[in-house]
């Protein structure tokens, strides 16, 4: 019984989205991936308004040190259990403010992450990608074919070898 | 064994699991259609299912300063409330000797209970959001409640009884109340009262996700909002069927054709409310107090006054 509702979760994830000093970049992305081009409803993710209805938590921008203490609040009050989603390169290690005086450096330093979407901003199919391996719906792209993308050939030879070998 | 039967209808068949579990269909229906006419895929069938599920295996927080009391026990009056009256809608047009003096009233009653959860549960939680979501259900429940209940007394006067009972063997003697004058504007202004009682979209003021953040829902979370959600589900399904027991002619099971026509019969009035919903915005407080009070409440007292003249 117990099992079934835990499948349940992965079935129906409702996301809240915030805004951590981001520069609104990633926001308008995350909104185009719940627009009805890329109708993240098939996959059961729907937007909430508060925070006590969501399970998931899109968190965007590098956290300032003004912002820090609300998203811990925020992290609070959303319900066990619960996922974080990292979404743009701010949000995954502070992007080109890592080093800025007022900027805490990613949300990993403030609240736990369970996932990162890197991309400046990420695209909403990157953002929709993110999450569907999240809840194991697709699999990871093989490494492999990414090497065949960037063209080298030889590594691809040395893999295809080392699998041979075994 | 015969103690443990009002349980079973209670419980099990037409009552909670029963009306809940084919509640939670139609809302797939819904969503479905919605995204359909949105020209997106929409959710999978078991999508509904699967978010009451979810949302009992989370955690359940209770707001500090909240009435602790208030706070849990108001979605269970709501959701006692709808099983009842489907219970008593269902059975009444099944085994039409169970059908008691009255009942009619005690459906009527029954329905205001849901709205009279949402009122307590968002007075309760100690939230900014909550209490005026709260205060616009209360508001809405005064301006939709007048032409609802006048409306149903067309169908009272016409047969001159306030037994479900009475109402259904006069329609099937005389033909379906919808065929007469007063019928299809009683019919009308039911509709209307329908869609604000469901919270559905020109009417969903209390609820109103973007201005409020879920209005009376705000602060709830886990089983407590399941259960919400499954009264929201279930009212879908009863309050239609409400509508057709009064005024289409009553619900007939004891054969496949009629069966068949009353699907047909429930599925045209629920593709007429998700076309409303998916086509509308949103009315202001004020707009919808004056347009309930003023245009509607009108037609209703015509549809009574026509009743009463025997139109």
């Amino acid at each position: 019984m117990f099992s079934i509702l835990e499948k349940c979760f992965k079935k129906s994830i409702w996301v809240y989205h915030t805004n951590a000093s981001a520069c609104n970049g990633c926001d308008i992305e995350i909104i185009n991936a719940l627009t009805p081009f890329y109708d993240a409803e098939r996959f059961g993710i729907k937007l909430v308004g508060t925070p006590r209805h969501a399970d998931a938590l899109l968190v965007t921008g590098a956290v300032s040190r003004q912002v820090c203490p609300r998203l811990k609040t925020l992290y609070e009050s959303v319900p066990e259990p619960k996922l974080v989603f990292a979404i743009g390169s701010c949000a995954t290690g502070g992007g080109i403010w890592f080093d800025s005086y007022n900027i805490v450096g990613g949300v990993d330093k403030v609240i736990p992450v369970n996932f990162y979407i890197p991309g400046c901003p990420p695209r909403p199919e990157a953002i929709l990608f993110g999450v569907a391996v999240a809840l194991g719906l697709l699999d990871k792209k093989v490494a492999a074919e990414y090497l065949k993308e960037k063209g080298f050939p030889e590594l691809i030879k040395q893999e295809q070898q080392t699998t041979i070998n075994e | 064994m015969e103690i443990l039967k009002p349980v079973f209808y209670l419980l099990i068949f037409p009552g909670f699991l029963f009306t809940g579990v084919l509640g939670l269909f139609f809302t797939w229906v819904d969503r479905k259609v919605t995204a359909r006419i949105q020209s997106r895929i929409g959710p999978p069938w078991y999508q509904c299912y699967a978010d009451i599920g979810k949302l009992l295996y989370k955690q359940v927080i209770i707001p500090s300063g909240s009435n602790r009391l208030s706070f849990i026990t108001a979605p269970l009056i709501g959701l006692a409330g709808i099983s009842v009256a489907g219970g008593v809608i269902w059975m009444v047009n099944i085994g039409k000797s169970t059908s008691f003096v009255g009942d009619l009233i005690v459906v009527m009653y029954l329905l205001v209970l849901p709205s009279l959860a949402l009122i307590i549960g968002g007075a309760a939680s100690r939230n900014p959001f909550s209490s005026v979501g709260a205060s616009r259900e209360m508001t809405m429940l005064f301006a939709y409640e007048l032409p609802f209940i006048l409306v149903i007394f067309t169908a009272v006067i016409k047969t001159k009884s306030i037994m479900f009972e009475d109402i259904i063997t006069y329609q099937l003697q005389n033909g379906v109340m919808v065929a007469s004058a007063s019928g299809i504007i009683a019919s009308i202004v039911f509709f209307i009262c329908m869609l604000a009682k469901l919270c559905y979209l020109p009417f969903d003021i209390p609820e109103a996700e973007s201005e409020i953040i879920g209005g009376t829902l705000a602060e709830y979370s886990g089983a407590l909002l399941a259960i919400f959600k499954l009264t929201n589900a279930m009212m879908l399904l009863v309050l239609p069927l409400f509508l057709i027991t009064l005024f289409l002619g009553g619900i007939d099971v004891s054969s496949v054709k009629g069966v068949l026509f009353l699907t047909f019969k429930y599925l045209v009035i629920l593709t007429l409310i998700i076309l409303v919903k998916s086509t509308h915005p949103r009315l202001r407080i004020d707009q919808a107090f004056k347009f309930f009070l003023g245009p509607v409440t009108g037609l209703a007292i015509i549809s009574v006054i026509l009743t009463m003249l025997g139109v």
